[in-house]
């Protein structure tokens, strides 16, 4: 045990926050729970990516892949192998360096999101860490740089387009998604997602429907899901920024828009749905619960996907700080006012009154909301 | 210091997921907005024109297949109309019956490809376009049934059709003509209310009914302008003075007028397929033509309404056995000419949007 000869004092804060019945101290933890949520997220992406081309051909009256293993299960995994085995092809022209980077900044991040994501009580590589909310939105927002260098490097026009668009949709839905978030972490009084999830004796999206909205659909214009797609349009700038990118590096790329998607179906869940927290299951199971509600929010960013048009950069930009900007922000002080007001433990007063104000502000708000101006002189 | 500068001119083409062939734009951008455009095109052009020249009377049809391939049938139609005329030769009632009920099938079919990309271009991830194609595809059965084809049909001959309808094709076109309807009013609960296609259509790339008369556009891209212009029944050819159909128009000349022309058409279409069907008689569906067919010295022009607009072959003869001069008016490549001025000043996402509005095939356009 080499591991165990560390001084373990030093490593401040984090020797804190570690389960108390976990064997072989920090190190041994860390590897574990790397291990660990490294192969769940890449078997949870292989489960979406399944989900999702199934799902859509069944949404379009197709069947989908099929031949892979029994139902096409395995057709995931012949994805990978192929293209594992493709040339990686680098244009002449492009930054070299920059178009190596791009794929792991892009990636690193995205997996670092679920250091603190609760899978259990308690089961999370950073334990209870209490500033996860700020962490996780922080770090979130870190592979749009890699998306740009991806852009950049490529020196393809389609690719820089894209990536504007990426860089672009980020810097604008971010507002609403933390102001979103921010209501959430006031019910909760806390930073902390363990404590987020433990505060939800009723799950937050019956307290918070306009804030699960808003984090919702920001969430899906950050990672670029459907209607929101627009950074890789596939039928206006061919693949955006990953147009010039093949081989693993591709592979990187496509890992990274499943797994921002699996992060954000787990944020949701962690936020709105109660995380771990559901009835049958015995303590140990409980992460079942966490996964059924992953996919199901999964689930709905295929629906969108496969039922909506995709809008214009005018409207997308408009849609953020035109509509869900000022809604988010009044949403955030109707919720403050609450939390002031109501006392202790009549947390079930504000199911009416939140989703009356929701109904209230979508309604004036679609009413007064105009996207985009469309036409420019030139 | 001053930063230079310099336009961001993107070729967007002739490889691409929307253009629907190989079709090359080159645009110039300010960031988003498109302020000039160039169409590129002729990367399909075969030398139909000039192939036919070569060819008899009836080798020409084939070629015809391949002008507008996603209707070949129409190209038959127009193409056959206008060597009768030339060489003076009557069809059988049965078929003209029958070649209406082909076009009109036709004009379904190729609307929903045209509607399908259309919204594939608005972003709707391929679902409407599978959908569109699973109807298209009972029409391809049809099709097929009738020729043996299921793309290029060649099925129209100089003096009628080349076989009568197999015994099987009337009862599944009975059964198209129930199914149709429904799905119609299907897609429009989908689509015709969407907030999203909403705005990404309407107001997006109006053609004002000034600039689509002076560039001679033709088809549901005019109609959708608000004029009241169809061949059927301004020069009806045919026995298309026999049906009962209404011509849906636009008014703001819009995407999503065109789009909802296109729809309104398919609905007059089976309109009039009913009621060929209920009159059609018995009796031959080929008039004996000699296989050289030898027109008297002189030249014609013979247009019909294509999904495109306004298909026109002229031919001139100088009595040998192949035409001594063909020239097809390409409804794609004269509505082509308006696109320059629709699309400068909106957004690239509405460049495909507006280019898939027009619907445009390369194979006409190239010929």
């Amino acid at each position: 045990m080499i591991m165990s000869n560390l001084d373990l004092n030093n490593l401040g804060n984090l020797q804190k926050v570690l389960p108390p019945d976990w064997p072989g101290g920090f190190w041994w933890h860390w590897l574990v729970f790397t291990t660990i949520i490294i192969n769940a997220v890449l078997i949870l992406v292989m489960a979406f990516i399944y989900i999702e081309r199934r799902g859509m051909g069944r949404m379009q009256s197709r069947l989908g892949p099929n031949r892979t293993g029994p139902f096409g299960i395995f057709q995931p995994v012949a994805d990978a192998i192929k293209v594992l085995l493709k040339e990686d092809i680098v244009p002449d022209t492009a930054d070299k360096v920059v178009h190596w980077l791009a794929p792991l900044i892009a990636f690193v991040p995205t997996l670092m999101i679920f250091a603190v994501v609760p899978f259990g009580a308690g089961w999370s590589l950073a334990g209870d860490l209490n500033v996860g909310v700020l962490y996780v939105t922080a770090i979130g927002s870190i592979s749009t740089v890699g998306v740009f260098m991806a852009g950049w490097g490529s020196s393809n026009k389609y690719s820089l387009l894209g990536a504007m668009r990426n860089v672009a949709a980020v810097v604008s839905y971010e507002m609403p998604l933390v102001l979103s978030v921010a209501s959430v972490v006031l019910l909760a009084g806390s930073l902390s997602l363990h404590e987020i999830v433990q505060a939800q004796s009723i799950p937050f999206i019956l307290l918070q429907p306009l804030a699960f909205l808003i984090f919702f659909m920001a969430g899906c214009a950050e990672i670029n899901r459907s209607p929101f797609d627009l950074m890789e349009a596939d039928s206006e700038i061919v693949a955006g920024f990953h147009t010039e990118y093949s081989g693993m590096k591709f592979a990187m790329f496509y890992l990274v828009e499943y797994a921002e998607a699996l992060a954000l179906s787990a944020l949701i869940t962690t936020f709105f749905l109660g995380g771990w927290q559901g009835p049958l299951l015995p303590p140990n199971f409980q992460w079942l619960w966490f996964v059924a509600k992953v996919f199901i929010v999964f689930f709905v960013m295929v629906w969108t996907r496969t039922t909506l048009p995709r809008v214009r950069i005018d409207q997308l930009m408009g849609f953020s700080w035109k509509f869900l900007l000022p809604l988010s922000i009044i949403n955030l002080i109707a919720t403050a006012i609450q939390v002031l007001v109501l006392p202790e433990g009549s947390l079930w007063v504000m199911i009416p009154v939140n989703f009356t104000i929701a109904a209230v502000l979508i309604l004036i708000g679609s009413n007064f909301f105009t996207p985009g101006r469309g036409r420019v002189e030139v | 210091m001053t930063l230079k500068t310099e336009p961001f001119v993107l070729n967007m083409g002739p490889v691409h997921p929307s253009t629907h062939g190989v079709f090359r734009m080159r645009v110039v951008l300010d960031g988003e907005v498109v302020t000039d455009m160039e169409p590129v095109f002729g990367y399909l052009h075969r030398g139909i024109e000039k192939l036919a020249e070569e060819r008899t009377y009836g080798g020409i049809i084939p070629l015809t297949d391949r002008l507008d391939y996603i209707a070949a049938m129409s190209n038959n139609f127009g193409y056959v109309l206008s060597v009768e005329k030339l060489a003076g030769i009557k069809v059988p009632e049965r078929a003209e019956y029958i070649r209406v009920i082909m076009a009109e099938l036709q004009r379904i079919a190729s609307y929903l490809i045209i509607i399908g990309a259309f919204l594939n271009e608005c972003g709707a991830y391929f679902t409407p376009f599978v959908y569109m194609f699973r109807e298209r595809e009972k029409i391809i059965d049809l099709f097929e049934m009738v020729s043996g084809q299921r793309l290029t049909y060649n099925y129209m001959r100089v003096g009628g059709v080349s076989q009568d309808l197999p015994e099987e094709f009337l009862p599944a076109l009975d059964k198209f003509l129930a199914q149709m309807p429904v799905c119609i009013d299907e897609y429009d609960r989908l689509l015709k209310e969407n907030e999203i296609l909403l705005a990404r259509s309407k107001g997006v790339g109006i053609l004002s009914k000034e600039t689509a008369i002076n560039g001679s556009v033709t088809g549901p891209a005019l109609r959708g302008s608000g004029v009241k212009w169809d061949i059927r029944r301004a020069d009806p050819y045919s026995i298309y003075d026999r049906f009962e159909f209404d011509i849906p128009t636009g008014s703001a000349g819009d995407c999503y007028d065109r789009y909802r022309v296109r729809v309104e058409e398919m609905r007059q279409s089976l309109r009039i397929i009913k009621q060929a069907r209920e009159q059609m008689p018995a009796g031959p569906v080929r008039t004996k033509v000699p296989h050289l067919v030898r027109p008297p010295v002189g030249e014609t022009y013979a247009h019909i309404e294509t999904p495109k607009g306004e298909l026109g072959f002229y031919l001139v003869s100088d009595t040998s056995i192949s035409p001594y001069r063909i020239h097809i008016r390409a409804p794609s490549l004269i509505n082509l000419t308006v696109l320059r001025e629709l699309i400068i000043g909106w957004k690239i996402a509405d460049l495909f949007v507006i280019f898939g509005s027009i619907d445009l095939t390369m194979g006409e356009v190239d010929r």
